[in-house]
């Protein structure tokens, strides 16, 4: 049977196929601002750090996105209070904090005695979508993209001059922590499908993919959620036909749409960078 | 008339160690002032002070009589080293439009006039050519004027421009201060931090003269003189006279 045929007859693939659309728009979207915010680390960091999170909340049996909301926030503000209260710096109080929240979760999730929840967690389970998550998923999704509609301007000019902003009276720290709430609801959103490890390729790839395409930030947003999108589609074709874990599949198809950027963009590729030096120099000699 | 800005007793440091101390002055509305004072004076700790970006030890400063809060959307500053990513997607014309932001507020997107607006401050610094450049792919002069162009774009009435000649070649430097007169002439209040004293006393009506202290303020001839301004440059008697300035 094809991957059509398929989507058409079960339900079940056609709930995957449209959280995983979503889930590649919106990291397709915050992930330009966390590229170019130099924050690609930190989107790793909220991604493991949601996983104790959910294991409270599982326990506790309530949703799971509460959990993760709250645990990533709070590790994003642990975060910033290390790294501005000492001179430790950014990047090394991530890597404290993070894995810290990470082995926590490790340790939680084994009082679940289910391993397969954990490698769900890990690793993703996109065909195992239930409507709850869906629902869960296209109201995150909306609400990102409202707020990203809504503050763009805002957004734009506190990652491109963070001084400017300040100084006109934008709250740049909490523009900051909004930010980072709006990075724990995609990262949330994208667990089913790509699962905690994989999350952060599925908002640096494709945002790095159109960075390399475009110099506005606009088009750079349009671009980054198509290849969202597209690498979702793909790669769960791909998870679904040849029964592959569909957050590997789903990164892989990323991966090659950013490799042919990297060689072939007109302007930041480096085939065409070659091949305008060479003319350049035949032409002088 | 009543100052624009008004600073008593303001005090500034670092981790305990002063950056400026007791500085008091009040400069009427359509001045054009130029802060100067060595390296490390505290020139740009002052802007930042008056601004609220650092916090302040001790002292008061009002615009118009009111607290810079109340008044910030008004004012336009252009750092002296913008701590930003020349990378960013983003062109010319756009940076520039980013200087109508404080007027939109929220929720409002910038439309033709904001556009339009903002290719006529391009024109008034000459980089009008440029507006769909990269703003990496511009020389260090170019970005400065572009900079330049944002602040005006900002319809502030009062500037901070903190060193804005750094790398400007000598015609642009003379266009963008006629820029600032006929500014100055419309009743804005523009404060240049300058570092080359050979022309301080042509282009501004008054001057600052900063190290650590304040030195002297008032007009500009009658702070530019070399027993003055020796004061500030520690004794550098030989180097004032290179720049021209006489006795
Ligand atoms: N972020 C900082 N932390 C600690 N000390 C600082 C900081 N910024 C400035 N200083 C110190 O405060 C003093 C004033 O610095 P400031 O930058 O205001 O000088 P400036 O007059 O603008 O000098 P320049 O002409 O080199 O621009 C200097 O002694 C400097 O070493
Ligand atoms: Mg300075």
């Amino acid at each position: 049977m094809s991957f059509i045929d398929a989507v058409i007859q079960y339900e079940f693939l056609q709930k995957a196929l449209l959280t995983s659309t979503m889930v590649g728009i919106i990291c397709g979207v915050i992930g330009c601002f966390i590229i170019l915010r130099g924050m690609a680390l930190m989107g790793d960091a909220i991604s493991h750090a949601v996983l104790p999170g959910v294991a409270i909340a599982y326990m506790l049996g309530v949703n799971f996105f509460i959990g993760a909301v709250i645990s990533g926030v709070v590790t994003a503000m642990g975060i910033g209070f290390v790294s501005q209260n000492s001179r430790i710096k950014n990047d090394i109080s991530i890597g404290i904090m993070f894995t810290a929240a990470f082995a926590l979760g490790i340790i939680l999730i084994t009082f679940m005695k289910s391993s397969t929840d954990l490698y769900h967690i890990l690793f993703g389970n996109v065909l195992a979508v239930r409507p709850s998550d869906m629902w869960i998923t296209l109201g995150i999704g909306i609400f990102v993209l409202l707020s990203v509609y809504l503050f763009y301007k805002e957004l734009l000019v506190s990652s491109f001059d963070s001084t400017m902003a300040q100084a006109y009276g934008l709250p740049t720290k909490w523009i900051h922590y909004f930010l980072m709430t709006l990075l724990t609801m995609v990262t949330v959103a994208s667990l089913q499908t790509v699962g905690i490890i994989l999350v952060v390729a599925m908002l640096i790839t494709p945002a790095a993919t159109a960075y390399l395409l475009t110099d506005r930030l606009w088009i750079m947003i349009y671009l980054s959620a198509v290849f969202g999108v597209i690498a979702s589609i793909v790669g769960l074709y791909f998870s679904f036909t040849y029964n592959l874990a569909s957050g590997a599949t789903i990164v892989l198809v990323s991966t090659v749409l950013f490799l042919l950027a990297f060689f072939f963009s007109p302007k930041q590729g480096i085939l065409w960078r070659a091949i305008k030096s060479r003319n350049k120099k035949m032409s002088l000699s | 008339m009543k100052p624009v800005l008004h600073v008593s007793n303001l005090f500034v440091s670092y981790h305990g160690n002063d950056a400026i101390r007791d500085v008091n002055f009040s400069v009427k509305p359509g001045k054009l002032v130029g802060i100067i004072g060595p390296n490390g004076a505290g020139k740009s700790t002052l802007l930042k002070a008056l601004l609220n970006l650092i916090p302040r030890d001790k002292g008061e400063v009002l615009f118009h009589g009111k607290s810079f809060a109340d008044i910030r959307k008004s004012v336009a500053y252009l750092p002296q080293r913008s701590q930003i990513d020349w990378d960013f997607p983003i062109n010319v014309l756009d940076t520039v439009i980013i200087g109508t932001y404080p007027g939109l507020g929220f929720f409002k997107k910038p439309r033709k006039k904001e556009k339009e607006w903002a290719l006529q401050c391009l024109k008034e610094v000459g980089m009008d050519g440029f507006s769909k450049r990269q703003i990496g792919e511009l020389s260090g002069g170019q970005q400065q004027r572009v900079f330049l162009a944002r602040a005006l774009a900002q319809k502030a009435d009062i500037f901070f421009l903190d060193e804005p000649f750094v790398g400007v070649d000598v015609l642009s430097e003379e266009t963008i201060i006629r820029i600032l007169k006929k500014l100055t002439s419309m009743g804005k209040t523009i404060f240049v931090v300058h570092h080359d004293l050979s022309k301080a006393n042509e282009y501004f009506d008054q001057l600052l003269l900063l190290n650590k202290e304040l030195i002297q303020f008032g007009d500009a001839n009658i702070v530019f003189q070399k027993d003055i301004l020796a004061r500030a440059y520690s004794g550098q008697f030989s180097f004032l006279e290179e720049m021209g300035v006489n006795a």
